[in-house]
């Protein structure tokens, strides 16, 4: 089993050699702008000297480069057109060799094995037009742990030309679904961002809906239907020990952890009516939120933890609402046609993603805080439940196909699209998938 | 590997489907949720069974309401006095949704269509003791399909006979 958090991950050098000075020319990508031309990098296996270092070398120079093409921003050239050899690619980048073939962008790196059996992976990252060195940084890591290795150096291309935090050292926790359209299997699942190591956290024998993750992301909160009872529970990834969240009277469903890790706010259903209840965590202490014979539900804290954005139907249909975090000052903030529902609230606090129903069909979309500015950015029979990646530039979903009176055709399936809606890109999973929740970066 | 899952899933679905096609009617007898059109002889009065086939176990609501049409009263009704009768019962109600809602607000959904009908039968005279509730959103829908029909079948309060 991985333990993540006790992989030795050392950053150990910042510019490796000297600081990169910012050219006027410099390559840089502006991600506002949304469809743009993807910026053409040539990511050479990374050199190592003994056969097992090269074959590490390889390794991670596929992810970073596979993370780099996923978002949609950069276009690895093909090796097969490159000019310099690796071996001569150490003593320094031929540039013309590079410009010959188009890259504006080039990634050199080595894989060492210490004596201790760590490795020790540099990098350097160069403008081949100006022919000056971007950054360079190096990380010494047990050798399972190359795979966190090679998203580290991905995120930290990506921070470096686009100017914004990367997302590639991230998770994904999801509901995996099988089984015919009347009896689904449910179980809640957990990979990498880019679908390796994939791991089950429950069997399947009760249905489980709704994971979020926690600010450390060691920790999920979910429902599970645990004997027949609809609960909101946390459970510790590590450990997998699994805790019932408070002895509420009715069904707890749709919870989110507090930005601090502190709370947990949910819904709790009772004779009919749902209301929003914030659980403290340390002192075990319960506040309900919300008071009226509404749906008060889906609640997600605005990243300073100081406002909540929800869905209510108290307007005569599902809309959006915010309200300060101990249930004042309520405003709604969705007026548009049709319904609101999943607001959630983006990590760098400028907008809320939500799902909309509208004419039959099902869309994603962000607004401002205050409502303003929405703009749908995907649609399809059922879309549903966006999340955030930590950088706020990118969002997973969940898609569902309609299907015959025999269930035929049923398909969920995750995606992910950019702010901008365009590279919208299907995540692999082993079986069918939905309620994505993307995790922070890893501490 | 991914393929052969595939494969795997995609014929449970097909036997699942065959069972519950209306082939060799004559052979299966108390199949449950069809409208039944006489008692049979082999069904206890009484029984479960009797329950979903003479009095019927469930009624409907319209898209994202949760009031009882005066059809759903009028099933209540009848379930009520049969469950007078057998007053050794204890009741579940599930409340269920169509796929046409989003997770968290359908399992709202669902818990005020089954208290809707909580409600309806102890108005009537159960007590309220006997009669639980639980919802399942969109989760667990008896019709497959992805049109009015499948959807309006699965709008849905069920009571669910426990001891």
């Amino acid at each position: 089993m991985l333990k993540r958090l006790r992989l030795a991950v050392a950053l150990l050098a910042v510019a490796v050699i000297g600081a990169a000075v910012p050219a006027a020319a410099e390559v840089r990508i502006d991600i506002t702008r949304g469809h743009m031309r993807p910026l053409p990098i040539a990511i050479p296996e990374f050199f190592g000297g003994e056969l097992k270092d090269q074959q590490m070398g390889r390794d991670i120079a596929r992810v970073v480069a596979a993370d780099l093409e996923r978002s949609g921003l950069f276009k690895p050239v093909d090796p097969r057109a490159f000019i310099q050899t690796v071996s001569s690619l150490q003593v320094g980048p031929r540039f013309a060799d590079w410009r010959q073939i188009n890259a504006e962008a080039l990634v050199s790196g080595t894989v060492q094995t210490a004596a201790d059996g760590r490795m020790r992976v540099e990098f350097h990252l160069w403008d081949v037009l100006t022919e000056e060195q971007m950054t360079g940084l190096g990380y010494t890591a047990s050798p399972a742990g190359w795979r966190r290795v090679a998203h580290l150096i991905a995120d930290a291309i990506y921070k470096r030309i686009t100017g914004e935090d990367g997302y590639f050292d991230t998770q994904v926790v999801y509901v995996s679904e099988s089984g015919p359209k009347n009896d689904r299997k449910k179980r809640l699942a957990i990979m990498d961002q880019d679908g390796e190591n994939h791991k089950f956290l429950t069997d399947g024998a009760e249905l489980v809906l709704t994971p979020r993750f926690s600010p450390t992301a060691r920790e999920i909160t979910y429902m599970s239907y645990y004997k027949g009872t609809p609960r909101v529970y946390i459970l510790q990834i590590d450990t997998a020990r699994r805790e019932l969240l408070g002895d509420f009277p009715g069904m707890t469903f749709a919870p989110r952890f507090s930005p601090d890790g502190n709370k947990v706010i949910m819904s709790l259903a009772m004779d009919g009516n749902t209301e929003i209840y914030e659980m403290n965590l340390m002192t075990r202490q319960k506040r309900r939120l919300t008071n009226n014979p509404y749906i008060d539900t889906s609640p997600s804290y605005s990243p300073d933890g100081q406002r909540v954005v929800f869905n209510s139907d108290r307007g005569g249909a599902q809309q959006l609402y915010t309200m300060d975090a101990d249930g004042s000052n309520v405003q709604r903030i969705s007026y548009g046609d049709g319904r609101y529902a999943t607001p959630v609230w983006s990590p760098r606090g400028d907008l809320i993603a939500f799902t909309k129903m509208k004419g039959g069909e099902f869309f994603i979309g962000v607004m401002r805080p205050d409502g303003s500015e929405e703009r749908l950015l995907t649609q399809g029979f059922l879309v549903e439940g966006p999340t955030w990646a930590p950088n706020g530039r990118v969002l997973a979903f969940w898609k569902e196909t309609p299907s015959d009176e025999r269930g035929r055709g049923m398909s969920t399936k995750l995606y992910t699209i950019d702010l901008t809606g365009y590279n919208e890109r299907q995540a692999v999973t082993p079986l069918d998938g939905s309620d994505p929740a993307w995790s922070p970066l890893i501490p | 590997m991914k393929l052969r899952f595939l494969s795997i899933f995609a014929a449970v679905a097909l036997v699942a489907a065959c069972e519950s096609a209306p082939e060799d009617t004559g052979a299966k007898a108390g199949g449950g949720q069809a409208p039944a059109t006489a008692a049979k002889p082999s069904i206890v009065p009484g029984s479960e069974q009797d329950f979903i086939a003479n009095v019927g176990d469930r009624v409907f609501f319209d898209f994202d309401k949760y009031n009882l049409r005066s059809d759903a009263k009028a099933s209540l009704d009848k379930q009520v006095a049969w469950l007078k009768k057998y007053p050794n019962y204890a009741l579940t109600i599930e409340g269920h949704c169509d796929e046409r809602g989003t997770r968290e607000y359908n399992l709202a959904l669902g818990e005020r269509r089954a208290n809707s009908v909580k409600e309806y039968m102890v108005a009537n005279g159960l007590p309220a003791s006997r009669v639980k509730t639980i919802s399942y959103g969109k989760e667990r829908p008896v019709a497959l399909g992805s049109n009015e029909a499948a959807w309006s079948q699965n709008r849905r309060g069920v009571t669910v006979l426990g001891k």
